[in-house]
């Protein structure tokens, strides 16, 4: 049998778990692996300027793929620098495996030259973590790692590995583990009979029905079995900022994204249905506004992996735990054998809610003012890279207005297209992910839609982009402002810009980015934006860095009225639902 | 309510930590906590109280089972059970009178004295948390040097158990 060092069984134990890559940063306690990494070709590591940007990329090939997303960091700064990210990821359950290197076992606790208790300081924002201390053990704490990552309700898993057990002179033996199997540890895939049976016979019964779908539909790969479903019954159905994709955006079942910044009707038909199918959701509170005033009238059946998300905020009438593409087969099934079409008309539902839509609805009609000359309104540049990139880019975003306005208008028909930190709301994600988004699909047109605030987050990552060819192409909502603080301040403190302003200390973006050796787009009229977007999906092999001058003065709506119902949404600066 | 929650946890190291951390976390109190090897060397039980609502309970019990090193979970108080607790306590009895007291509420209490001073008495009770309270109480007027509570173990009456 091969015998290997501790650095080397690491990396034939990635290789092993199927991982190609790996995103990180190397440093003291991690040289030993970074060497092992060097002398072999399976799998291959991409260098980053920040441990932050390692763990968001590995985060965005994950979501783009539905595989494990990996990242290697350095005792001390390292680790610490990757907590933001392993937080993004524990908030929107991806599966990552970050491995970091600790100080060696004799020193942890004596205050070591970059040492952090690792273990320590991500342990509230981790699905499990392990601190191996024998070589031996390496081999099998990564394959739990994989393991519990990818498995259950996802999330990332942390890997703490001191210098000395990964010693290159101490080698023993290396054999991959088999299939895992942990005692304390049993996801449940199949969701209880009875309750399933109750739940079809709720929804075969309702009258004014709706489904709400989350990210758990995308995470478990149900978005087929969730469009087969909501087709069979012909009802409305709505998403949350992480779902969208997973039903098609251009289907007139789908009533837009609800919640803070959601529809108008899809907010309304919540309000008001008698029988709500939440799927793979968590009734966050960007979701569910004042939980007494939510839906008063629902049945809610409630769909997820995980149970403490079942009843957690909303309590369930009908909890089902199970995984969602399982239950969601066996609901499709029973609805098929049972004679639902004879007494299920919902034609007066339907009818009320495309009154709402013709009403109030951003898809029916704009309901911003139009772009005109150097005025260039946000909405209209998200149309417009729609229309350009045939709806069929992967978009990946920061967070703040330019997140909404994303979410809102660019229509994704596909699961995994969309890429944003929903449950975190990291600033700085978004061009990292898209660099993990655009490694997995060379091919594919990735945009990251950003803005002047978040994209500074992480600037530094153009340089990664040079290095290992990654042409994304980014789109700079650029308001000079903090967007969505500077709305906020608009509606609630009478317009007191308290730091949301730059006072003209914003970089040249078109000079920056050509000094990172990338193509710099600065467009200021609403003439130049389509014949320079297209220009820039043009350059098929570069990095393009759009800075669209964008009006200032814009705000997100719908916007819920804060203490209110799901349905009480300001629609416009002066006018409320 | 008071609840008594029972864990079962693979013996693993930061497994304790990560039950703490759950509790600070989510802004549930711990009351007590008791936690010490079972028969089987591989697993710990911890015995925790705390109080909340029926819902807040509910999480409790979910969060709890989510960890990865968590075994087996019972909220006690769900059912029957029998719960204990031990307290040691140091009182200052120098003079006959209080000497004499404190040996008649031992006595009524079904206590022990573990050790005696010519100053002190250190007494041992055991029983459920609400009789060593009372007990407290009574000796209080005489004023105790140190309290020492173990915190709850309990277990289910009956044939339920909790064990791999």
């Amino acid at each position: 049998m091969e015998k290997l060092s501790g650095g080397e069984i690491i990396v034939s134990a990635l290789r092993d778990a199927g991982i190609r890559y790996v995103w990180g940063y190397p440093g003291g306690a991690a040289l030993h692996i970074y060497d092992a990494l060097f002398r072999q070709e399976a799998v291959h590591h991409l260098l980053v300027r920040h441990e932050q940007a390692a763990i968001h990329a590995a985060d965005g090939f994950s979501r783009a793929t539905g595989m494990v997303g990996t990242a290697l960091v350095t005792s001390g700064p390292g680790a610490t620098n990757a907590i933001t990210g392993i937080a993004t990821a524990y908030m929107d359950s991806i599966p990552l495996v970050v491995i970091s290197g600790q100080v060696p076992l004799h020193k942890i606790g004596q205050d070591a030259f970059q040492e952090t208790d690792m273990i320590g300081v991500s342990r509230p924002i981790v699905k499990h973590s392990f601190l191996v201390t024998r070589t031996e053990d390496i081999a099998d704490a990564i394959a739990k790692a994989f393991y519990i990552a990818s498995t259950g309700r996802p999330g990332p898993v942390v890997v703490d590995i001191p210098k000395d057990i990964t010693d290159p002179d101490y080698k023993i033996p290396y054999t991959w583990p088999g299939p895992i199997n942990m005692r304390s540890y049993q996801p449940a895939e199949k969701g209880h009979r009875g309750q399933i049976k109750r739940a079809v016979q709720k929804l075969i019964e309702a009258r004014k029905p709706i489904i709400y779908s989350g990210g758990g539909v995308i995470i478990d790969n149900a978005s087929d079995d969730l469009v087969n479903l909501v087709r069979e019954l012909n009802y409305p159905i709505t998403s949350t900022l992480m779902g969208l994709g997973a039903f098609p955006g251009t289907d007139p079942l789908f009533l837009g994204m609800l919640g803070m910044h959601g529809t108008y009707e899809a907010n309304a038909a919540m309000h008001e249905a008698d029988v709500i199918l939440a799927v793979g959701a968590r009734f966050d509170d960007r979701v569910t506004n004042e939980l007494d005033k939510f839906c008063p009238e629902a049945v809610i059946v409630h769909i997820d992996i995980d149970p403490t998300s079942v009843s957690k905020n909303i309590d369930a009438h009908i909890p089902i735990v199970g995984g969602c593409s399982t239950v969601l087969r066996e609901i499709l099934s029973l609805i098929r054998k049972s004679n639902k079409n004879e007494d299920s008309d919902i034609s007066a539902w339907w009818k009320k809610i495309n009154q709402w839509r013709n009403k109030y609805g951003i898809y029916t009609a704009p309901r911003h003012a139009a772009s005109s000359g150097r005025l260039i309104k946000p909405q209209d540049v998200i149309r417009a890279l729609y229309d350009i990139t045939d709806g069929d880019a992967y978009v990946t975003s920061d967070v703040g207005q330019h997140q909404m306005f994303a979410a809102q208008y660019y229509l994704f028909d596909k699961p995994r297209q969309w890429i944003n930190s929903g449950g975190l709301g990291t600033m700085g994600f978004g061009l990292p992910a898209a660099m993990g988004v655009q490694l997995a699909f060379p091919e594919a047109d990735v945009a990251c839609v950003t803005g002047e605030g978040s994209i500074q987050m992480c600037i530094q990552e153009l340089s990664t982009c040079s290095q290992h060819r990654l042409p994304i192409k980014i789109i700079n909502l650029n308001n000079s402002a903090l967007g969505m603080v500077r709305q906020w301040q608009d509606m609630n403190y009478s317009g007191r810009y308290a730091e949301s302003l730059y006072e003209n200390s914003l970089p040249d973006f078109v000079a920056l980015a050509e000094a990172y050796g990338h193509v710099g787009m600065r467009v200021q009229q609403i003439n130049e934006l389509v014949p320079m977007m297209e220009k820039c999906f043009s350059l098929k092999d570069r990095v393009v860095f759009m800075d669209i001058d964008v009006d200032p003065e814009e705000h997100v709506y719908p916007m819920q009225v804060p203490g209110g119902a799901m349905r009480d949404l300001w629609l416009n600066k002066n006018e409320k639902s | 309510m008071r609840r008594i929650i029972s864990v079962l946890l693979e013996n693993e190291s930061g497994a304790l930590s990560r039950v703490v951390g759950l509790f600070s976390q989510r802004g549930y109190n711990i009351d007590t906590l008791t936690v010490a090897p079972t028969e089987d060397e591989s697993l710990s039980r911890l015995t925790l109280t705390t109080t909340g609502d029926e819902r807040m309970a509910e999480q409790i019990v979910k969060q709890l089972h989510k960890l990865i090193d968590t075994l087996k979970v019972n909220e006690l108080t769900q059912g029957s059970f029998v719960e204990r607790e031990l307290l040691l306590i140091k009182i200052a009895a120098s003079e006959s009178d209080s000497r004499a007291e404190i040996m008649r509420c031992v006595e009524i209490f079904r206590g022990n004295i573990v050790d005696v001073t010519a100053t002190t008495f250190t007494l041992q009770l055991l029983g459920n948390s609400e009789k060593l309270d009372a007990f407290l109480e009574a000796v209080k007027h005489i004023g105790s040097i140190e309290v020492v509570r173990s915190g709850v173990v309990g277990v289910a009456r009956g044939d339920k158990f909790l064990r791999q």
